[in-house]
Parts: structure tokens; C-alpha cells; sequence
């Protein structure tokens, strides 16, 4: 199993020369976004860990691979944009905005979490930062953030609504309903597809005969493209475009990026169904050890800066942990209360 | 000041009155308004009034998106089976989202669909399933059996800060009764009287209510004094009200539409057996559907559904007096 699991640097070949464009990138661009993915997978593996010791408990699901997408994605955001995400949601959560602490904390089922332990890793929700709904059933966030895009359309305004989901939520009804109506109502709705060509535990070939998710909506007629989601700069550059678009009002939109689902669907998952994959093909499919390597290569970076950025990742997310477990968990009356609003 | 109207009219008037006076209040649906014509339309515009195409899913999953936005979306299901193909959206997510994100966020919407229309219209279109809504946290379910509860439960419904599935019956929809002027709203939660009495406690919801009222007229020729309290809403559902009533009449007949093992009978039987078992002085009577679909066959479709006469039945059975009378 460990071997399966996401490892460090190590894995990522220093030399190797990208031919990758540096895709507008800014220095500090590159330098926000690798410091958003290792928080988030400096973040995931300790939940791995603690998952195993049982500090964690229940269903989890890593998004170790796809951390480019969050990244490109949500850093891109205001405040007030609105994410909705599924059961695999730490990495957008972290990247947009939500404090680590509170989301450790969450999943360590403590009352200082995100959602005072009552939601745990498949519902995150952190209003304050817009992560507005990350449901457990797959698509389940889909129309909902349709409704959250009618809201600006109807209030005029420029907010934006990005909703992350698979593609094994594609052959689901309520993403066709979605797609029909954010194309019929004309919705500043933006699709994320994280397509790690698995839906579960079974690869996409034995879920549809759709070779793309991009296919799928092709006759809706709204603007639609693929792209690479361990390369993050394309991924940013990409949904940039779109998100320009929807703050005028127009929409919706569809970017497909093709992923890497390192670890299991679920934490524990013995991934039976599948072969390991050998290190130097990880190493083209993980989001960090390109951009790492692309930022030393045009030299944004040093060696020492790329250490520095693990070892403060690893550091916050050990005090995420301490804050969790000083935390208590909510008492049965303040629980209670929250069952339905006065 | 009131007046008589039917109730489907009560319904739409206190929909006209929130959206008026509150414009964060949206009213979608299938057929909803199809005409620029429409009132609705002519008072609101196309932003605020829209037909959704048939799409259960998206037109309930969008009113929370909505409601999570700030806005207040009436959501129009017409039958209240059409919210079973978006039961994720109905249980599963809208009052789910409030207590899972720690009290983060409020779903304020209601779903709006008519129910229970047993009059041919067979087996898909006529079922009392609201236990199936009324059994999750997180949800209010409405049952107006009155032009006036019609009106104020619905206005009560828009203000509320949850998702309330507001059932309207389709047998009363064309009943008239007094409705008060200008806004009026019933509280959820609060169950009426709508006869007083002293030897037996009728429950009854929905179109029962009428039927409990029947038999009651009927039973107090035979000089039994039947109180009928109408709880008006299953979730939450006032026990204190029926409990009250058991505890002065000591006898209990529930009378409800659905199916014996889906009734809110069978909810307020539970609780008062625990509650008030000691002011019990005979069992429990259900009057309920019997657990079979609503047939089809007009004959079958009488057999299969409570009435004023099983009611009766069941208050002289618990009263100990159905031989003298049979």
C-alpha cells in the first residue's frame, strides 16, 4: 500500500526538461500555486496517517494528483465565488481559503471544525470563504450550483460559481438536468471536471462509450476544452479565460481536466482493480513535481525554496493537527440546536 | 376581514402576497405560468416567474443552490410523486446542508405539490407519502385542510428559514371557505380543533379531516362527543395538542390517507402509546389506506381509502359500543 501512496520529491526527476510552456505563469503565480499543493498534500498524507492511527475516522477520500486542478482553479477566486465540491474536497477547500486548522479539525470530528464536527471530510462547508456545499452523493452538488449561478443572474451580479464534481457523476441524471437547464437559462456557471478516467472503482471504458466528458456536452453548444491536470498552468490559463467570461454574466462552461487519482477511492481501499503505477509515469502525472521542476528549470526557484515550502507545508499542518486535538467535541445540545433555524 | 374562496385560490394569493412583499421570494416550475399573460408574470416578470422544463432534480437541487444564495424559491412539483425522482435533492441534501455545516448555512425554500387525488387518477398520482418527507430531520411537512390554513401554512412556508414540503390536497382544492384579507400566516407546528368534544380524540390530516368531521356529526346522534384536532403539520408535529386531548377523552381514532404502514397515524400512535399510555382507556384505532396502490377501479379505489363511516366504525369499536349500534 505505501507504495501506491503519493510520495515526496524524491519521485520527481530533477532533470528532466518540460517542454510545457511556462504558460503565463508569473513567478509568484508559480510560487502561490506550489505552495497551495503541497499545503494540500502535506495535508492529505497526514490524513492518511491519522486515518490509519484512527484519529480520523470514516470515509475519506484523497485527492492526492489532482491537487493542480484545486490550485488553477481556486486560486483564482474571490471570496465570494462560490465553490461546490463532492466527497473528495480537501484540496479545494484548502485552496479556497479554508483555514487548514479547521478543516483538520473537522475531520478529526472537533467542535472547532469548519462544521463543528458535524459534517466531516465529505461535507465540507466554509461559508465565510465560499465553499458552499461538498456533497457526499456523487453529483448531488451539480444542480445546486446552478441554483447558486441563477442567484447572480438574478442579483446582476459579477460572482462566480465553479462546481467541481467526476466523471462517474457524468452518467448520472442530474447532470444532464444541470447542464440543460445552466445552458438553457445561460447560468455563469463553471463545470470542473477532475477526469481520472475512475469512477469508483471501475475505469471509465466500463461506465460509457463517451470518449470525453467534453463530448458529452458538446450539443448544449457553450464553450468547452480539455486539459492536462497535472500541468497547472494550463489549468489556470484555461479556466482564467472562462472565469473572465462568467464575470460578465456569461456562461456556462465546461473544463475537463484529465487526472491522476493517486490514492484509493477511499482511504483503506486496496485498489485491487488496478496495477501501481511506476514512478517515472507518477512523476509526469503529479501537478507538484512539474510545476517544481518547471519553476527550477526558469529558475523562479531554488532547491532550498523548494525544500522551504514542504517543511513550512508539513509545519502548519502539524499545528493543524495539534489544534484539532485540543479541541472538544460538540455536546449533544449544542448539535441539537442545529437540526433545523429558528 | 374574511372571505369565502376556494382553497387552490388561497394557495395562489398567498403566493402573490410574499412575493410582493419580500423579492428574494422565486416561483419556478413545470407549466408554472407559461403565458407572459399570467398575473404572476405581469406582477413579477420572467426573472422571478419561470417554467422549468422536467427536470425534478435540477429544479429542486437549483431552489437550494438559490436558497443558499440568499433567495427564497417556491419550487411548483404538481404531484407530490414527482419529487420521488429527486429524492437525493428533497432528503438527502436541502435539510441536510444546515446541520452538516454546523450551522453555517439555511435552506429556506418550500416544495409545493398536490396529493392524494383519489379520483381516478390510479395508481402514481393519488399516494399520501408525506411520512416519507416528514421522517427527516431537517425537513418541515405541511398539510393544509382549509382554504385559510391553505393560505397562511403557505406564507408561513416562504418565511420559513427551512425546506418545507408543502403538500395541498387536490379533493379540497375546489372547496370554498373563509380566508382572511391581506397577509395572514399560521404558524407551523400548531394543531386546530376543529370540533371540540369530550368521549373520543379523532386525529385526522389532509382530507380525512372533512371525513373525521362527518363522522363526528354522525356519532353525536348517537350521543358520542368527538373532539377532531387536525395537526396541520407532520413535521414538527404538535404531540402536546393531541396529548392533551387523549388525556381528557381517554379514547384515540386516527384517521389518515395513507398507506396503514407510511401514516402519520402510525407516527402519533407510537409517541402517544409512550407518552400517554396511562390516559388510554381502550387500544388504539387506525383508520388508514389499506397497504395496497390506489387502484384504479372506482369501486376499488373506495375500498383501498378511509371514510367518514370506517371513522365512525372505529370511534364506536374503541368506545365499546360498535355491537349495539351494528
Amino acid at each position: 500500500m505505501a507504495e501506491r501512496r503519493g510520495r515526496r520529491r524524491a519521485e520527481a526527476p530533477r532533470t528532466r526538461r518540460r517542454r510545457t510552456p511556462a504558460a503565463g505563469l508569473q513567478p509568484e503565480t508559480a510560487l502561490d500555486l506550489l505552495t497551495t499543493m503541497w499545503r494540500i498534500r502535506c495535508f492529505e498524507e497526514r490524513v492518511a496517517k491519522l486515518h490509519h492511527s484512527l484519529q480520523v475516522h470514516g470515509l475519506v477520500h484523497l485527492s492526492i494528483g489532482s491537487e493542480g486542478v484545486a490550485a488553477g482553479v481556486c486560486r483564482q477566486l474571490r471570496d465570494d465565488d462560490a465553490v461546490y465540491s463532492g466527497h473528495r474536497a480537501h484540496g479545494h477547500a484548502l485552496a479556497k481559503g479554508a483555514p487548514m486548522d479547521r478543516v483538520m479539525a473537522e475531520l478529526m470530528g472537533r467542535s472547532a471544525g469548519l462544521c463543528q464536527g458535524l459534517g466531516g471530510s465529505m461535507h465540507l462547508v466554509d461559508a465565510e470563504h465560499g465553499l458552499m456545499g461538498a456533497t457526499g452523493v456523487v453529483g448531488g452538488n451539480l444542480p445546486m450550483a446552478a441554483g447558486d449561478a441563477l442567484a447572480s443572474r438574478l442579483r446582476g451580479s459579477d460572482r462566480v460559481t465553479v462546481v467541481f464534481f467526476g466523471d462517474g457523476a457524468v452518467q448520472a441524471g442530474h447532470f444532464h438536468e444541470t447542464v440543460n437547464l445552466a445552458a438553457l437559462w445561460e447560468l455563469p456557471l463553471i463545470f470542473v471536471c477532475e477526469n481520472n478516467g475512475m469512477a469508483e472503482f471501475t475505469p471509465r471504458s466500463a461506465h460509457t462509450k463517451v470518449a470525453s466528458v467534453a463530448d458529452v456536452v458538446a450539443p448544449y453548444g457553450f464553450e468547452r476544452q480539455i486539459v492536462e491536470g497535472a500541468d497547472v498552468g494550463a489549468v489556470r490559463t484555461a479556466f482564467g479565460a472562462y472565469l473572465t467570461q462568467a464575470r460578465t454574466g456569461a456562461g456556462p462552461f465546461l473544463l475537463e481536466c484529465s487526472t491522476h487519482r493517486r490514492s484509493g477511492h477511499y482511504e483503506g481501499d486496496q485498489q485491487s482493480y488496478r496495477d501501481a503505477l511506476a514512478d517515472a509515469e507518477w512523476a509526469q502525472l503529479d501537478p507538484i513535481a512539474r510545476l517544481e521542476a518547471l519553476a527550477i528549470e526558469h529558475g523562479w526557484i531554488d532547491e532550498a525554496t523548494a525544500r522551504r515550502l514542504t517543511a513550512e507545508a508539513d509545519a502548519e499542518v502539524n499545528r493543524a493537527v495539534q489544534f484539532g486535538r485540543d479541541s472538544p467535541p460538540l455536546t449533544a445540545e449544542q448539535a441539537a440546536g442545529l437540526v433545523y433555524a429558528s | 376581514m374574511a372571505r369565502e374562496i376556494p382553497y387552490i385560490a388561497a394557495v395562489n394569493e398567498a403566493i402573490q402576497l410574499e412575493m410582493t412583499r419580500d423579492e428574494t421570494v422565486v416561483f419556478y416550475g413545470q407549466d408554472v405560468a407559461p403565458s407572459d399573460e399570467d398575473p404572476l408574470v405581469q406582477a413579477f416578470g420572467r426573472d422571478r416567474v419561470r417554467v422549468s422544463p422536467i427536470s425534478e432534480t435540477a429544479e429542486i437541487g437549483m431552489a437550494v443552490g438559490l436558497a443558499l444564495a440568499g433567495y427564497r424559491p417556491i419550487v411548483e412539483l404538481l404531484m407530490a410523486e414527482f419529487m420521488l425522482v429527486a429524492m437525493n435533492q428533497v432528503t438527502n441534501e436541502a435539510p441536510r446542508l444546515r446541520y452538516m455545516s454546523g450551522g453555517q448555512v439555511k435552506v429556506p425554500l418550500v416544495l409545493k405539490a398536490g396529493y392524494g387525488f383519489t379520483a381516478g387518477w390510479a395508481g402514481q398520482h393519488t399516494g399520501s407519502i408525506y411520512t416519507m418527507f416528514a421522517g427527516i430531520p431537517g425537513l418541515k411537512v405541511v398539510l393544509p385542510s382549509t382554504p385559510a390554513d391553505a393560505k397562511g401554512l403557505m406564507a408561513a412556508a416562504v418565511r420559513d428559514d427551512n425546506p418545507v414540503v408543502y403538500l395541498m390536497h387536490y379533493l379540497l382544492v375546489l372547496e370554498h371557505g373563509d380566508v382572511p384579507e391581506g397577509e395572514y400566516v399560521v404558524p407551523i407546528g400548531e394543531a386546530a380543533i376543529r370540533r371540540p368534544g369530550n368521549d373520543v380524540t379523532i386525529v385526522a390530516t389532509g382530507w380525512t379531516v372533512g371525513k373525521a368531521l362527518q363522522a363526528a356529526e354522525a356519532l353525536a346522534g348517537e350521543g358520542i362527543d368527538a373532539e377532531v384536532i387536525d395537526p396541520r403539520s407532520l413535521q414538527p408535529l404538535d404531540m402536546p395538542a393531541i396529548l392533551t386531548s387523549v388525556e381528557k377523552t381517554g379514547h384515540l381514532v386516527l384517521a389518515d390517507q395513507a398507506t396503514r404502514h407510511a401514516s402519520a397515524a402510525s407516527i402519533i400512535a407510537a409517541e402517544v402509546a409512550e407518552h400517554g399510555f396511562s390516559s388510554l382507556k381502550a387500544p388504539i384505532k387506525l383508520v388508514t389506506a389499506l397497504d395496497a396502490t390506489i387502484p384504479y377501479s372506482e369501486p376499488m379505489e373506495a375500498f383501498v381509502l378511509p371514510d367518514e363511516h370506517k371513522i365512525a366504525g372505529a370511534v364506536r369499536e374503541v368506545l365499546g359500543t360498535a355491537s349495539a349500534v351494528a
